[in-house]
C-alpha cells in the first residue's frame, strides 16, 4: 500500500512522485496546498486561544499590562521581528528557486532561512535569560517593582512565556522542516514540476512569521506612549 | 447505477478484495488503505466504548441505593470523570467519522483513497497514543475533575492525574484534526466525474460539516488543555484567582470547542440517517438542499452558542441573553432535518429492517433530546435545571439515543459492504429492540429526577429519588446487554454470515456499485456519476 | 504545472515595506494617541499580515476555496475574541430601569 515513487499514468510517461490515488500531478499539488492551508487554519485557532486569553486579561488589567513596558526588551523584539521578516524573504526566494529549477540558490536560501531562524531563537533565549535574572518568571520567585500590579503582571508574564514559547516551539519545528528540505534538495528531489514540499514548508514558515507579526506589538509595544 | 446481486456473481472469497489482498500484522499496521484504517479504528473505538461503558455500569450500580455505599465519593468522582473523558474524546468524537467516514467517503465520491492516506494512518496512531495516555491516567489512579476539567480545582487542588488525561485528549485532538483535514481536501479535490456537490450523498455533506468543526474547534481545546497542564506543572497562574486570573476564562476556552464538539458527535449520525431513510422508504430524500445546507448551518451556528454552559457561572447577563437566543436558533437546522426525514418517509414504501429500526429510534430519541436542549437554553429554566440529572438525560438522549443508535444503524447498513457478509436479521432486530427499551428505561427517569432536583456528580442522593434511580440502573443493565448482542452476532457473521452481494439493500450510491468487500482500489473502473443522488423509485428493486 | 512565478523585484519590495512598517509600528508606539495606540498597532500588523499572506504565501493565486478557508480562519478568530469580550466588557453593565 506504500505510495509509489513513480506511477505509470495510462497513456503518459512515468511521472515521478505522483501518488497512486491521484489522477495527475496538478491534482496532487493542489490537494497538498489546500491541505496545508487547512492545517494553518487550525494553527490560527491554536494561537487564537492564547490571543483570546490575552485580549480578556488586557481588557481587565490595562494598567498592569502597560506597566510591563519597563521590563520588556523592546529593541530585541523589534530586531527579532526584522530577522523573521528577512527569513520570510529568503524562504520565498527558496521557493522561487525551486520553481525555476535552480538547485544552488535553493540550497543557499534554505540555509540562510535556517540561519535567521537560529538567530531568532538565540535572541529569544537572551530575552528569557533577562527575565530569569530580573525575577520575572511567574511562580519562580516573581518580583515586581510596581507593587500595585504585582498579581496581574504575573498574568501578563504567563502569557508572554506561553505565547512566545509556543511560537518558539513552532520555529524549532520549522527549522527541522527546513533541514529536511535541505537534505531532500541536496538529493535532487525537486524540479520545476515537483517542488510541493518546498511550497508547503514555505507556507508554514510564513505563518509562523505572521504570528510573530502580531506578538510583537501585543507584547513589546504596550504602553510605550505613557509617561515614565 | 445499482443493481441487484446477479445470480452468478463470483463469491467474495474468490475475488481479491481489500481484506485478503495482504496478510500479516505488518500489512495491517503499516497499511495506507482507508478501508483497513477504518477497521483499525472500529476495533479501537469498540474497545474504548466498553471501557467507558464499564465506568457507567459501576456508576449505575452505586446509584441503585441512595447511600454512597459502593464506592467513596472520591472514587465516584473518578468514575464519572473517566466515563466522560473516554466516551466523549475516545469514542464519540472519532466514532462515525473515523470508522464509517474513513471507509465510505472515498467510495461515495468515487475515489481510490482519501487525499492523504499516510496522514490517515498517522491519525490512527496518534489516536492510539492519546488513548494510551488516557488509559495510563486510569491505571495510575484516575482523574476526578469531571471531563470538563474546571479550574481552579483541576489546575490547583486536584491530586489526581490531570496532566496525563489532558495529554491524552490533547494528542487525540490531533487525530481528529488530521481526519477532518483529510476529509475536507478529499471532498473538494477527489470527486469522480459527474459527482457535483449537488449529487454528493448527504453522508458526505455531514462529514464535511463535521470536518469544518474539527478543524476550527479542536485547536482551541488543545491550547486550553496545554494551558491547564502548564499551570499544573509550572504553577503559572493564568486561571488562578489569587493572582487575578479568571476561572471563567477557562470555561469560555473549554466550551468554545466542547460545544461545537457535540455537533462533531451528532452530524455524522445525521448523515447516516440521511442515507438509511431514503433507502428503506424507497424514496428520494425530501429537500436535499435543505438537509445539506442545514449541516453547514449547524456547523457554523454551533460555534456561537457555547455560553449556554456558563449561564450560572457569573457570565455577564447580556452575554447570556445573546447565547440563549443563539442556542434556540441552532435548534432550527436540526429540526429541519427531522422534518425532511419524516417527509421522506411519507408515502414511501417502508421496510422495517434493522438499519431502519435504528433510524426510527434515532429520529424519535434525538427529537426528545434536542427539544430538551431548547428547555435548557431558556435562561430561567436553566437556572433550575443546571447541574441536575435533567442535563444528563438531555445529552444522553442526543448522544446515546441519537449518535450511538446512528452508529449501530450505520454499522448494520454498511456491514455487508465492509465485510462481505450478512448479519442475522432476526437477532439484529431483537438487539435493536433491547437497546431501545434499555436506553429509555435508563434515561427517561433521569429527566424526572433532574426536574425534581437531583444533582449530578454525587454518589449519594436523597431517598425519595430511589425508585427512579433503580429504574435507571435496571435500564442500564438491559442497555448493556443490548450492546453485547450486536457485538456477538456481528463477530459471528464474519465467519458464518451469508455472503452479501454488491447491494443487498438495493441502495443508491457509488459505494453499492462495487463489490462487497471492495477491492483495494475501490473500483475496477473509474466510476462516473450520471444520475442525481437518491434516485430511488425509478426502478423497482427487490429487497431481501 | 503552470504556477505563476512572482518577480524578484516584487518580493524585495514587499520585504522592504514590511521592514519599514515594523520600524513605523515601533516608532509610533511612543506617540500618545490614547486609545488609538492599540488600534494603530493592530492595523499595521494586519497590513503586514496581508502582505505576507497575499504576496509571500501566494494567497492571491489560490483557488477560491483555499482563499475562503484562510478568510474563515480569521473570521473564526474574530468570533472567539468578540464573544469573549462580550462577556467581560458587559459584566458591569447595570440594567437601565425596568424592561417592560
Amino acid at each position: 500500500m506504500a505510495d509509489a515513487q513513480t506511477t505509470i499514468v495510462e497513456g503518459h510517461e512515468e511521472i515521478p512522485h505522483l501518488q497512486h490515488h491521484f489522477d495527475d500531478p496538478e491534482q496532487q499539488f493542489n490537494s497538498s496546498q489546500m491541505g496545508m492551508w487547512v492545517f494553518l487554519l487550525t494553527e490560527i485557532m491554536f494561537f487564537g486561544g492564547m490571543f483570546g486569553a490575552y485580549t480578556v486579561y488586557r481588557a481587565m488589567y490595562p494598567g498592569a499590562f502597560a506597566s510591563t513596558r519597563h521590563h520588556m526588551d523592546t529593541a530585541l523584539g523589534a530586531i527579532n521581528t526584522m530577522v523573521l521578516l528577512c527569513s520570510s524573504l529568503t524562504m520565498v526566494l527558496a521557493v522561487r528557486s525551486a520553481q525555476l529549477g535552480r538547485k544552488k540558490p535553493l540550497l543557499s536560501f534554505i540555509g540562510i532561512t535556517v540561519f535567521f531562524g537560529l538567530i531568532f531563537l538565540f535572541i529569544k533565549g537572551l530575552e528569557y535569560y533577562h527575565k530569569y535574572v530580573e525575577h520575572l518568571i511567574p511562580g519562580y520567585g516573581f518580583q515586581y517593582p510596581q507593587q500595585a500590579y504585582f498579581h496581574p503582571a504575573q498574568i501578563l508574564f504567563c502569557l508572554y512565556f506561553v505565547m512566545t514559547g509556543f511560537h518558539a516551539l513552532h520555529m524549532i519545528i520549522g527549522i527541522g522542516l527546513m533541514t529536511w528540505l535541505f537534505i531532500k534538495a541536496k538529493n535532487d528531489t525537486f524540479t520545476p514540476e515537483y517542488y510541493t514540499p518546498v511550497e508547503i514548508c514555505g507556507l508554514y514558515w510564513h505563518f509562523v512569521d505572521i504570528v510573530w507579526i502580531f506578538l510583537f506589538p501585543l507584547l513589546y509595544l504596550i504602553g510605550l506612549h505613557l509617561p515614565g | 447505477m445499482s443493481t441487484v446481486a446477479a445470480v452468478h456473481e463470483p463469491r467474495a472469497e474468490e475475488r481479491e478484495n481489500y481484506l485478503n489482498a495482504n496478510y500479516g500484522w505488518k500489512s495491517w499496521l503499516f497499511t495506507t488503505d482507508h478501508k483497513r484504517i477504518a477497521i483499525l479504528y472500529i476495533v479501537s473505538i469498540t474497545l474504548f466504548f466498553f471501557i467507558g461503558g464499564f465506568f457507567a455500569l459501576l456508576m449505575r450500580l452505586e446509584l441503585a441505593t441512595p447511600q454512597g455505599d459502593l464506592v467513596s465519593s472520591d472514587t465516584y468522582n473518578k468514575l464519572f470523570t473517566m466515563h466522560g473523558i473516554i466516551m466523549v474524546f475516545f469514542f464519540l468524537v472519532p466514532s462515525i467519522p473515523a470508522t464509517l467516514g474513513n471507509f465510505l467517503i472515498p467510495l461515495m465520491v468515487g475515489a481510490k483513497d482519501l487525499a492523504f492516506p499516510r496522514i490517515n494512518l498517522l491519525s490512527w496512531y496518534i489516536y492510539i497514543i492519546g488513548g494510551i495516555f488516557a488509559i495510563s491516567a486510569i491505571a495510575m489512579g484516575g482523574v476526578d475533575t469531571g471531563w470538563t476539567f474546571y479550574t481552579p480545582f483541576s489546575s490547583t487542588y486536584s491530586t489526581t492525574f490531570v496532566v496525563a488525561a489532558a495529554a491524552g485528549i490533547f494528542i487525540a485532538g490531533f487525530s481528529s484534526i488530521l481526519t477532518g483535514l483529510n476529509f475536507i481536501v478529499t471532498i473538494h479535490k477527489m470527486r469522480a466525474p459527474g459527482m457535483t456537490w449537488g449529487r454528493l450523498p448527504l453522508f458526505v455533506w455531514s462529514h464535511y460539516a463535521t470536518s469544518l468543526i474539527q478543524i476550527l474547534g479542536t485547536p482551541v481545546i488543545a491550547i486550553t488543555l496545554a494551558l491547564l497542564g502548564l499551570e499544573r506543572i509550572f504553577h503559572i497562574g493564568i486561571f488562578d484567582p489569587s493572582i487575578g486570573g479568571d476561572p471563567i476564562l477557562f470555561q469560555h476556552l473549554f466550551w468554545f470547542y466542547s460545544h461545537p464538539a457535540v455537533y462533531i458527535m451528532i452530524l455524522p449520525g445525521m448523515g447516516v440517517i440521511s442515507e438509511i431513510v431514503p433507502c428503506f422508504s424507497r424514496k428520494r430524500i425530501f429537500g436535499y438542499n435543505f438537509v445539506a445546507a442545514s449541516s453547514i448551518a449547524i456547523a457554523v451556528l454551533g460555534f456561537l452558542v457555547w455560553g449556554h454552559h456558563l449561564f450560572v457561572t457569573g457570565q455577564s447577563m447580556y452575554a447570556s441573553l445573546m447565547f440563549s437566543i443563539l442556542s434556540m436558533v441552532v435548534a432550527v437546522p436540526s429540526a429541519i432535518k427531522v422534518f425532511n426525514w419524516t417527509a421522506t418517509m411519507w408515502r414511501g414504501s417502508i421496510s422495517y429492517q434493522t438499519p431502519m429500526l435504528y433510524a426510527f429510534g434515532f429520529i424519535g430519541l434525538f427529537t426528545i433530546g434536542g427539544l430538551t436542549g431548547v428547555f435548557l437554553a431558556t435562561l430561567p429554566i436553566d437556572v433550575h435545571l443546571t447541574d441536575t440529572y435533567f442535563v444528563i438525560a438531555h445529552f444522553h438522549y442526543v448522544m446515546v439515543g441519537g449518535m450511538v443508535m446512528a452508529y449501530l444503524g450505520g454499522m448494520h447498513f454498511w456491514w455487508p459492504k465492509i465485510t462481505g457478509k450478512l448479519y442475522p436479521e432476526g437477532w439484529a432486530k431483537f438487539g435493536a429492540l433491547i437497546v431501545f427499551v434499555g436506553f429509555n428505561l435508563t434515561f427517561f427517569p433521569q429527566f424526572i429526577l433532574g426536574y425534581q432536583g437531583m444533582p449530578r456528580r454525587y454518589h449519594a442522593y436523597a431517598p425519595e429519588f430511589q425508585v427512579l434511580n433503580v429504574m435507571s440502573s435496571a435500564g442500564a443493565s438491559i442497555l448493556g446487554v443490548g450492546y453485547l448482542i450486536p457485538f456477538i452476532y456481528l463477530l459471528w457473521s464474519l465467519k458464518y454470515g451469508k455472503p452479501a452481494g454488491k447491494n443487498p439493500f438495493g441502495a443508491k450510491g457509488l459505494e453499492w456499485t462495487t463489490y462487497s468487500p471492495p477491492p483495494t482500489f475501490n473500483f475496477d473502473e473509474q466510476p462516473v456519476m450520471r444520475e442525481e443522488a437518491y434516485a430511488y423509485g425509478e426502478k423497482e428493486e427487490v429487497v431481501g | 504545472m503552470h504556477h505563476p512565478i512572482t518577480s524578484l523585484k516584487t518580493y524585495v519590495l514587499v520585504w522592504a515595506a514590511l521592514i519599514v512598517l515594523t520600524g513605523t509600528t515601533w516608532g509610533v508606539a511612543y506617540i500618545d494617541m490614547g486609545p488609538f495606540n492599540i488600534v494603530v498597532a493592530i492595523t499595521i500588523a494586519v497590513v503586514k499580515m496581508m502582505l505576507v499572506a497575499v504576496i509571500f504565501m501566494n494567497a492571491r493565486h489560490l483557488d477560491h476555496v483555499s482563499k475562503l478557508f484562510a478568510a474563515a480562519g480569521l473570521f473564526w478568530l474574530l468570533i472567539l475574541l468578540v464573544f469573549f469580550l462580550s462577556d467581560y466588557l458587559s459584566r458591569d453593565w447595570q440594567p437601565i430601569g425596568k424592561m417592560w
